[in-house]
């Protein structure tokens, strides 16, 4: 693997303590053009506090942020999207009761038209979002006009993947892309996942279903508890031992049955 | 036929028609089919529909604004006061209306988007406070909650201006009503309009300013009664603090049976306009039946609630589920 690139973003050491609590201790990771970063871990592993850092929600108690390599911190979640770090939330990622060109452009809306008469363009608006859509391979939404609410789950995760994509993210946040999906509509969030690798865009992707991870991820954090359980690379390691790290190895062990083991070392 | 179907303003135009085919069968010998009957349902129609602009518009938006009766009241007092006690232009008293209601809407807007209340109480309070201290003011004035206001100016002429009864407010609410269209359907802050109303939340990650967005539907909501109160006032040459209380709710009603959601973000001013329409229809048919007039609120109640329950389901219809 080429480790070369210079991250666009990069934890060293970091650790965020809230009122004395700590949330994340310690954590170091870096996310590089082209590349999956997957943070895995089960619920009140510390993975909303790393989004928010990563997104400029919040600041590091202490330790090391760079941008782009150099020793930086985002002021507001504004100044991390003008750097283009976008976030991807599935729950209010996009809007139902609106077109899909209307929720394509929506606060960056293109213009016709002079003075008095400068007025949406909505034919530039839907051929650009079914375009874009077209290049994240989903064919199926064909008229700009269409409202968001008759599409599946994975497309409209795709319609808000490609919006931020338009506005020049390079590092795109996912939160939980796949978790309320069923498994053909995660299969289709996991192959827009890779098409945007593909395309030379970072990722992060959040997420505490391991088989999802093992399958697009490259580089691998396991949080547990705030702590880094682990971090490895693509082929490092099984999905079973994926698994086994996030519920915590031992603990989870003792209540495995033996064919359950035999199945997770296999 | 499906794709009109699918229109938001489709409930609203199908419930003018009816209502209008209705009265036509029952009331057409008794004047209602009359330019005088027409021009009566069309001058009703044009005052609350003004109103039902920006009120749809906020409601789209996600807020309500309870406040727009008690706003054409004290506009109504204030414009009554200023040229009919006082003597002053006709303009002026307008002028100083405008800032009141601009004021109004201005504090309901700031005071939703700062604390996170629901409007409806806000604008409950708003309302009552704004009829309390108009009519405090109007008694230390001038003793009277009931002022007489004859037009003694141009813009007294201008909004009571009458062609046989076709009033001039039907040509006030064709051009805001064609402006507000536009606006929603074919601008940058008719589509933050939607997005506020869709999801304020999604909304704001995308980079909309809703507060902003929420606070200027406030300010046109409190405008549009300012002109409604003034063309009223002078109408009827009459200041009353009572004037406009029925709004309250017609407003609202209007706005419902026109299509838009309740919950906001989904919704059309022209289906608005065929909401004020059916209610213009309405009260005018009762009217020329010789029929008891509480019975237009029967109608209406009805209608409301039929429209509330085929908006659910237009709307369901709409996302193909």
């Amino acid at each position: 693997m080429t480790q070369s690139e210079t991250p666009i973003l990069e934890l060293r050491g970091v650790t965020k303590s809230f009122q004395g609590v700590t949330a994340v201790s310690n954590l170091t990771l870096a996310v590089r053009p082209g590349r999956v970063l997957c943070l895995l871990g089960e619920n009140g592993a510390g993975k909303s506090t790393v989004i928010k850092m990563l997104t400029g929600v919040e600041r590091p108690t202490s330790g090391e942020m760079r941008i782009d390599g150099a020793v930086s911190t985002f002021e507001s979640p504004r100044d991390a999207r003008d750097r283009g770090i976008a976030t991807v939330y599935q729950e209010v990622g996009t809007l139902p009761l609106m077109s899909v060109a209307r929720n394509f452009v929506l606060a960056a809306e293109p213009q016709k038209g002079r003075g008095l008469f400068r007025r949406l363009d909505l034919e530039t608006a839907g051929r650009l979002a079914v375009e874009r859509l077209k290049e994240l391979g989903i064919s199926r939404v064909t008229n700009g006009s269409q409202l968001v609410g008759t599409m599946s789950g994975g497309e409209r995760q795709a319609l808000a993947i490609a919006r931020a994509l338009h506005f020049g993210a390079r590092l795109l946040v996912l939160d939980e892309p796949t978790a309320a999906l069923g498994v053909r509509e995660s299969a289709t969030v996991l192959r827009l996942i890779e098409r945007v690798r593909n395309s030379g865009v970072a990722v992060v992707f959040i997420t505490h279903n391991a088989y999802h991870a093992h399958s697009v991820g490259d580089d691998f954090v396991i949080l547990r508890r705030g702590e880094t359980l682990d971090a490895f690379h693509r082929g490092d390691k099984q999905v079973g031992e994926i698994i086994e790290l996030m519920a915590g190895g031992a603990e989870l062990q003792s209540l495995l049955s033996q064919s359950e083991k035999q199945a997770m070392q296999s | 036929m499906r794709r009109l179907i699918h229109r938001p303003e489709a409930g609203g135009a199908i419930s003018a028609l009816l209502v209008f085919a209705f009265f036509a069968i029952l009331a057409g010998h008794n004047g209602f089919l009359s330019l005088l009957g027409t021009a009566y349902w069309l001058d009703t129609a044009s005052e609350l529909g003004i109103i039902a602009i920006p009120v749809g518009m906020l409601m789209i938006g996600g807020e309500f604004d309870l406040s727009v009766g008690a706003v054409v009241g004290a506009t109504s007092m204030i414009v009554a006061i200023c040229s009919g006690s006082y003597e002053l232009p006709g303009w002026l008293g307008f002028s100083l209306a405008v800032v009141f209601g601009a004021g109004v809407g201005l504090a309901n807007g700031l005071i939703v988007v700062k604390t996170k209340l629901p409007s409806f109480i806000v604008t409950l309070s708003t309302m009552l406070m704004v009829t309390g201290s108009i009519l405090g003011v109007s008694i230390g004035l001038t003793g009277s909650s009931s002022i007489s206001a004859i037009p003694n100016d141009f813009l007294g002429v201008l909004v009571a201006f009458k062609w046989h009864e076709f009033h001039i407010s039907i040509l006030y609410w064709v051009l805001f009503g064609a402006a507000a269209i536009y606006v929603m359907e074919r601008t940058s802050f008719g589509n933050w309009v939607y997005a506020t109303g869709g999801n304020v939340v999604t909304a704001r990650l995308a980079g909309v300013p809703t507060d902003r967005v929420k606070v200027i539907l406030f300010i046109l909501s409190s405008l549009g009664a300012v002109l409604v109160g003034t063309i009223e006032t002078y109408a009827f040459q009459n200041g009353s603090i009572t004037l406009g209380a029925q709004y309250v709710f017609s407003g609202i009603a209007a706005c419902v049976i026109g299509g838009v959601l309740l919950t906001g973000g989904y919704g059309s001013l022209l289906g608005t306009a065929f909401g004020a329409t059916t209610y213009g229809i309405v009260s005018l048919g009762v009217f020329f039946l010789g029929w008891n007039a509480d019975l237009t609120e029967l109608f209406i109640g009805a209608l409301l609630l039929l429209a509330v329950i085929s908006n659910n389901r237009l709307r369901t219809f709409a996302l193909g589920r």
